[in-house]
């Protein structure tokens, strides 16, 4: 800080930080499956197909695959 | 100083807190029309479903069951539904965000979020909610269920891949010509990309004819303004806790920094 008060800027001090994507991948990929998984049981279980029997999980979620905009029957 | 791991969690986070307030939106603004609507169907036999004139047996519905009852399915049911789906939906956004943060220009880090899933909400569910418009009970064809499932997801993931290509578009162009032309070009490129899409792809009419107008507004309405809310919400308490951890990793670093190298 030996500079002239007036030149130092606080914009010159904000650093944008990067995440490296190849730590940021591996977490996306599994964390990816994941919620896709979880959004299909939500979305799309027990409609045109079906990994459970019965209509109980589409019942369960009914009014929440309406209105989050999923097709639904 | 942050993690992907630490943006999976405020994602997480983030998610939990949208989805309570999409559930508060949709149980008060979205479920009156959705009571309309099972109200019509078991009102009238409508005409895309079968003729059965019977009214206690509305055919695509779990309510000849009564699985569960209609109080458990506009609570406790859309509880679950706004909750898995939100907090699965906002640890996505957390780490897109940590793919994003510090590679849009110079935007700072919680702005980069905002602008991720603000490009999120048009690419997942604004432009598909314009093609394939959500519909309430008694609305929509069993028989074509599984066509429909398979051209609006299928809609999704062709908007969102265009949606990634038009930011790097973007980015790229806005190194060379400025932000403006940037985000302009990205934005166009996109615009025409999916008009085009959505012009090819299969379109459905499936609403009765005697289905109150009003009550497909109002459901329409209620499934956007619940969307909207739960990525709003996803946007703001990511951005909250981005914020907060740079703040404190700023003034617990600089120190360390200050020193020569």
């Amino acid at each position: 800080m030996a500079q002239p008060a007036a030149v130092s800027t606080p914009t010159t001090a904000v650093e944008v930080p990067t995440i490296s994507v190849r730590q940021t991948l591996p977490w996306l990929a599994f964390f990816g499956l994941v919620a896709l998984i979880a959004m299909y049981f939500v979305g799309a279980e027990q409609g045109a197909t079906h990994l459970i029997s019965g209509a109980g999980v589409h019942e369960w979620v009914h009014d929440g695959r309406h209105l989050l905009g999923f097709p639904c029957h | 100083m942050l993690s992907a791991r630490q943006l999976l969690v405020y994602g997480l986070i983030a998610g939990f807190v949208a989805g309570l307030l999409a559930f508060g939106v949709a149980r008060t603004v979205g479920e009156p029309s959705v009571n309309a609507a099972i109200a019509v169907e078991e009102g009238a036999p409508s005409t895309t479903h079968s003729h059965t004139s019977s009214p206690a047996a509305p055919h695509d519905h779990g309510d000849e069951d009564e699985l569960f009852s209609r109080g458990t399915q506009s609570t406790w049911g859309l509880l679950t539904a706004t909750q898995v789906f939100g907090t699965a939906l906002g640890g996505l956004a957390g780490l897109m965000s940590a793919l994003a943060m510090g590679r849009m220009g110079r935007l700072r880090s919680e702005v980069t979020t905002a602008v991720t899933v603000a490009v999120g909400f048009v690419a997942a569910y604004a432009v598909p909610f314009a093609k394939y418009p959500p519909n309430p009970p008694a609305v929509g064809d069993p028989d074509t269920i599984a066509e429909r499932t398979t051209t609006f997801f299928g809609f999704i993931a062709l908007s969102v891949v265009v949606a990634v290509a038009a930011v790097y578009l973007a980015t790229y162009l806005s190194r060379r010509h400025g932000g403006f032309v940037g985000v302009a070009a990205g934005s166009a490129a996109y615009g025409v990309v999916m008009l085009v899409a959505a012009r090819l792809m299969p379109t459905y009419h499936e609403v009765p004819h005697d289905f109150p107008a009003t009550t497909l507004y109002d459901f329409r309405f209620a499934s956007f303004a619940t969307q909207l809310t739960l990525w709003a919400g996803i946007a703001v308490v990511l951005g909250l806790l981005l914020v907060r951890a740079t703040r404190t990793a700023r003034t617990s670093v600089a120190p360390r920094e200050l020193q020569p190298a």
